[in-house]
């Protein structure tokens, strides 16, 4: 990391947002390097929503701080010019047609590409001229990117652009946001919340893994999954494992244990065998490490053994 | 020119099925040396993956010297992977298929075939990492 932040599009510092009743969000750090796709995942309720409103100054932290592209979150158009977001559901005005957004968005926004968004959507074959809310649910999110890229933003933003969406959709969906990353000359970067890990896995190189309000993971894919390992061997004290290494979940049955590790080393013991471990199986070896006691027998990794 | 395929649940990292689909593809002639690959646009665009993903590739394939980058025109296919010609593939491949039919006679299915060459196949990774790295 950059300590000046030259490199770095996000840099929040303990930020946490508590409500009355709850905290959204605790404690939370973390880096987003520039020109990343970054997946930010963890199950419903963890702060995901949260985390991305707190960046866009549309919340207020209780505590700690955020820097975004060099500037703390507001909502001010000085701040916000460069920042794109697409809050969940891709919120459109259902009368109106795209062309009536691109052309709204031309007079709220200093900085204006609703050409490139008419040939982006003409290109996918989706209806300038018909209301969006009689638009399908691919197309309504191909309209709400295309204007988010409309903007020109550097940094981007978005909040489970693609659950609704069909797998084609999905693809089509990626295609547009890749593409726009692969031609930006400014370079972006984008935060992107989604439960869908095989979708993340071909999109992302960055990860942010929020479980019960906390940062459990964030870093480059690529080094998270070569620094975690499967291994696999018969039911027997865990403890030297331990010694060297970090559990983070621990599947037993009378025979075998299965654990997922964050290496502090090579691992040496004969009795494992030691396995890659996929994207997938580490989200979901945190997420049910801080899962309740309740669903702690339910094994998370190696089901195919 | 070559198209590209990602299998987002093979296991296989995406940029590492890039470069093996390069790899591949010069090894069956697909591609030849001076053709030109796609650019990281045109990957990005048929296969949605990070363009990060497709540099990453295609600088793994330039430090290996098959591809050179020539600034402002794309990048370029260098050489041929080393490795044994063709007609090495076509031979082992007989006998692998006469082991094949040797192991389906004696009774194994296709998935203990399989497993039996996976195990096969890490052991023989393992020896070879115990002189390298020595993570087992």
């Amino acid at each position: 990391m950059n300590p000046s932040g030259e490199n770095t599009a996000v840099e929040t510092s303990g930020l946490t947002k508590r409500y009355r009743r709850a905290t959204a969000l605790s404690d939370c750090s973390v880096t987003v390097p520039l020109g990343r796709i970054s997946a930010l995942v963890g199950p419903n309720g963890a702060g995901k929503s949260t985390l991305l409103r707190l960046l866009t100054g549309l919340a207020w932290p209780t505590g700690g701080s955020a820097l975004v592209l060099g500037g703390t979150p507001r909502q001010d158009p000085a701040f916000l010019a460069d920042i794109g977001y697409l809050a969940q559901d891709v919120p459109l005005y259902r009368q109106l047609s795209a062309e009536d957004h691109v052309q709204a968005g031309a007079r709220l926004n200093e900085r204006w590409d609703g050409a490139s968004a008419r040939t982006r959507l003409r290109e996918l074959g989706v209806p300038l001229d018909r209301a969006v809310g009689t638009l399908s649910g691919g197309q309504r999110a191909q309209v709400g990117l295309s204007l988010a890229l409309a903007k020109r933003p550097r940094l981007l933003l978005l909040d489970e652009p693609v659950a609704a969406l069909d797998p084609l959709a999905r693809r089509h969906f990626f295609a547009t946001l890749t593409t726009a990353m692969a031609e930006s000359e400014e370079g972006l970067t984008v935060v992107l919340s989604s439960h869908l890990i095989a979708d993340l896995e071909r999109v992302c190189d960055h990860l942010i893994l929020l479980a019960a309000s906390r940062v459990q993971l964030c870093g480059d894919i690529d080094d998270l999954l070569a620094e975690h390992v499967v291994l696999v061997g018969p039911r027997k004290d865990t403890a030297p494992i331990e010694r060297a290494h970090t559990v983070v979940h621990a599947t037993t049955t009378p025979r075998q244990t299965t654990l997922v590790i964050r290496r502090g080393g090579p691992v040496i013991d004969p009795a494992y065998q030691a396995e890659d471990i996929g994207l997938e199986d580490l989200v979901l070896a945190y997420m049910g490490a801080a899962a309740p006691p309740a669903y702690a027998h339910l094994s998370t990794v190696g089901e195919e053994q | 020119m070559i198209s590209f395929r990602v299998d987002g649940r093979s296991g296989v990292p995406p940029y590492l099925q890039l470069v093996q689909q390069v790899r591949q593809a010069l090894r069956m002639g697909v591609l030849d040396v001076g053709d030109q690959l796609p650019t990281v646009r045109e990957v990005v665009a048929e296969v949605a993956v990070n363009p990060n993903t497709v540099l990453k590739a295609y600088r793994d394939l330039e430090r290996e010297g098959l591809v050179e980058a020539r600034a402002g025109q794309g990048t370029f296919v260098r050489r041929r992977p080393t490795g044994p010609p063709p007609t090495t593939h076509s031979r082992l491949g007989r006998s692998l298929a006469r082991w094949v039919r040797e192991a389906r006679e004696a009774g194994l299915d296709d998935e203990s075939i399989e497993s039996l060459l996976k195990v096969t196949l890490r052991s023989a990774d393992t020896a070879t990492a115990d002189f390298g790295e020595g993570i087992a």
